[in-house]
């Protein structure tokens, strides 16, 4: 059995996950928007599945938003409030550090005449509220900045930030698919009006996610077609996914996440020479362990890795081998050719102690061996 | 146990190549690997068909997962870049005849993917699909012919050292083409019917030129053609757009069919000659590598091909210098051109070769 320390990509269903969902994938078929009693069955799964995320995060269940899952829903948050708010300004500002759904979005929303500033983050990856005021005008339209980062952990001031789009009556969105993995994001306490989810990074189905949308809040559909969710994304319901994304999330807030392993592993690895934590170190995830590692490429790492049964990531879930370094690294001010050498280890329930030994001992001895293999070294073999 | 990379284009070669190593291999583990070589179009965009395109790189994931065997993407765009485009647009700047090919396999599949690839893989051997054959004689290793002479590949795989040599594996090489082909159909793998990749896989449509103004801000720049005699016969666009023993695209109407006979970029001419201008009988080589590790002796017989596909021709072989050789042929070849490998053999073995200089 290999180990899997990458759950910040997609963490293992949940057993009870599966189980409250396989009644609607087998016998309880219908389609939530039909008259009959299959549709009725069918129709209170979905309204049950909306009420129990509503209550854990303290929001109305007319305030959810099934989506596909977290890009979509940062996608509906972005575009929908943009096209909806074009009349009155087209300025957006998001933080130079966000998952690629709101950094390709906001390209995209460039490319059709909005102004995006990105702000700069200090070396853990985190936004200053200060900046972030000064850089509000009367045009700005809507602030999104993450709640945690996907590739270094790191931990924004959310609740600081959330003040300030307050004070200025902007719009604040927050995606939370990674944070909302380790406790309910708040949307009163965080003052957001939009918040980004996703079920399968809490062991949940991969293909659902939602969007909070505060109440009153003005957002136009990126998806033509049905009724459905309240005209804000219309399609079938997919309400399996949907019973097994609350499923999911009740089961996940009632655990503690236990940062001792993650601690022991960024203790042995920072230990070795050469190999710094990135991210912040104290207000990170409580999961994720990230570095970066001098001589090698993070993705000849994770494959050496992989063939000793250890599943870990650079950073993020990508298999085009793309060569560009992470924008979350620049942004953060690591130097380019380091960056090429980046690693995240994210631990779940189920990892053991034992686990972690076994990993530090695998990944200093796959360093040793790449590092061994540098250009030098084998222009003489 | 031992590990193999077996390196997959997505072709139908690399992935019989990959299949035949699989199926035989009880105690070692192979691992295929695809490497990409060149970056992304712009989102929305359809991609292009050719050997290193994302389309190949789905074809040789699928059958990887049909062989059952892990499958990883090696990024080697910056060597890639540097190695073979910049190298490729270089060598047209120096009025020479470009051999990309060859540079991808030297510096890519086999420097690179020995290096990079072994220490990631903790693997001992690199397999590909080229057709060639490897035999282990007098305590060394020889680099052979294919059986399929037709589709015989030693000519770009003459730089191989000995070291390099010892960790290589041509699957291959007992095996004709339509074998090959019957092998894919039979295990039904996806790239069984993929035709044959002819153009050059980073210059979409075979358009150079753009790639010259691209990388090196090269937009051509008209100047004479000449004849044998240093007459003045036509106008060129630029001497870079022309090769060696090119006929086409000169627009100069003499009568009788002409050829580019040299290309100087000193004083941006292109010489022109008729066909028994153009041949040669006698030329030098830089950059000399034997598979041996050393020349057979300081002068020696040989056969030398000069292009891929060219026949053989009987020749001497003089060493001048330690990597630098002069070639005399029997008979005259056609259009030697700078930039291109000279590959000598020993009957089917493999010898080495360099790169054909200006005489």
């Amino acid at each position: 059995m290999a180990i899997y320390l990458d759950h910040a990509a997609t963490s293992p269903l949940r057993p009870e996950v599966l189980e409250a969902m396989m009644p609607y994938l087998t016998t309880h078929h219908g389609n939530a928007s039909s008259i009959h009693a299959s549709g009725r069955r069918a129709r209170q799964g979905l309204d049950e599945a909306r009420e129990t995320i509503a209550g854990l995060i303290g929001a109305k269940p007319r305030e959810i938003v099934f989506t596909s899952g977290g890009t979509e829903a940062d996608n509906l948050a972005l575009k929908g409030v943009a096209w909806a708010a074009s009349a009155r300004g087209r300025h957006i500002i998001t933080s130079s550090v966000e998952h690629k759904a709101v950094m390709n979005t906001c390209a995209m929303l460039e490319r059709r005449g909005f102004e995006v500033t990105y702000l700069p983050v200090d070396r853990y990856g985190r936004v200053d509220p200060s900046e972030l005021a000064a850089a509000i005008t009367e045009r700005t339209i809507l602030v999104s900045v993450m709640a945690a980062n996907n590739e270094v952990g790191t931990l924004q001031p959310i609740a600081e930030i959330g003040a300030v789009c307050r004070a200025h009556n902007v719009p604040f969105h927050t995606d939370a698919v990674q944070a909302a993995a380790f406790g309910p994001p708040t949307p009163d306490a965080w003052q957001a009006t939009l918040i980004a989810l996703s079920a399968h990074k809490l062991g949940g189905p991969i293909g659902i996610g939602a969007l909070y949308v505060r109440q009153g809040t003005a957002l136009l559909p990126q998806m033509q077609g049905g009724a459905q969710e309240r005209q804000r994304r219309a399609g079938t319901e997919n309400v399996a996914a949907a019973v097994g994304f609350a499923t999911a999330m009740r089961a996940s807030y009632r655990e503690t996440p236990n940062t001792a392993l993650r601690d022991r592993l960024i203790g042995a690895l920072t230990g070795l020479t050469g190999v710094q934590l990135t991210g912040h170190p104290t207000e990170r995830l409580p999961n994720s362990a990230s570095f970066v590692i001098e001589g090698i490429e993070g993705g000849d790492l994770v494959a050496a890795l992989d063939l000793e049964g250890i599943e870990a990531s650079t950073g993020s879930a990508c298999t085009t081998g793309s060569v560009e370094p992470s924008h979350v690294l620049l942004a953060m001010g690591i130097d380019e050719q380091l960056a090429h050498g980046s690693l995240r280890l994210t631990l779940g329930p189920e990892t053991t102690a034992a686990d972690v030994e076994r990993t530090i001992s695998v990944v200093e001895g796959c360093v040793a061996r790449l590092r061994a293999s540098a250009p030098q070294v084998a222009a003489s073999a | 146990m031992s590990r193999i990379v077996a390196a997959m284009s997505g072709g139908v070669d690399s992935s019989v190549a990959a299949a035949l190593l699989a199926r035989e291999a009880t105690d070692d583990e192979v691992i295929g690997v695809w490497m990409r070589t060149h970056g992304d179009l712009p989102e929305g965009y359809e991609l292009s068909r050719s050997c290193c395109s994302p389309d190949a790189a789905d074809d040789a994931r699928r059958v990887a997962q049909i062989l059952d065997i892990p499958f990883f993407i090696l990024n080697v765009e910056r060597e890639f870049g540097d190695r073979v485009i910049d190298a490729f647009v270089d060598s047209y700047l120096e009025g020479a005849t470009p051999n990309p090919c060859q540079a991808c396999n030297q510096y890519i599949k086999f420097d690179e993917l020995l290096r990079r690839g072994l220490a990631a893989y903790g693997a001992d051997a690199v397999a590909t699909g080229h057709y060639a054959r490897l035999e282990h004689r007098d305590g060394r290793w020889r680099l052979m012919r294919a059986a399929d002479a037709d589709k015989d590949q030693t000519y770009f795989l003459w730089v191989l050292s000995q070291g390099q040599l010892a960790r290589t594996r041509f699957p291959l090489g007992d095996l004709t083409k339509p074998e090959v082909r019957a092998m894919a159909a039979e295990l039904t793998l996806p790239t069984a019917q993929k035709p044959e990749s002819q153009e050059i896989c980073f210059v979409p449509l075979g358009d150079y030129r753009a790639l010259l103004e691209e990388r090196r801000g090269y937009a051509g720049d008209p100047g004479p053609i000449v004849d044998a005699r240093g007459e003045r016969v036509g106008t060129h666009t630029g001497y870079a757009h022309y090769t060696v023993g090119q006929r086409h695209g000169l627009g100069v109407a003499l009568g009788e069919a002409v050829y580019v006979r040299e290309v100087l970029p000193a004083t941006n001419t292109v010489v022109i000659g008729r066909r028994d201008e153009v041949a040669q009988r006698s030329f030098t080589v830089d950059g000399a590598r034997f598979t041996a590790g050393e020349p057979p002796t300081e002068r020696f017989e040989a056969s030398v091909r000069i292009r891929h596909r060219a026949p053989d021709v009987p020749a001497e072989v003089t060493m001048v210098g330690r990597d630098r050789f002069v070639v005399e042929t029997a008979e005259p070849v056609w259009a030697p051109a700078p930039g291109q490998a000279a590959v000598l053999y020993d009957a089917d073995e493999c010898l080495g070769g360099g790169r054909i200089t200006r005489t």
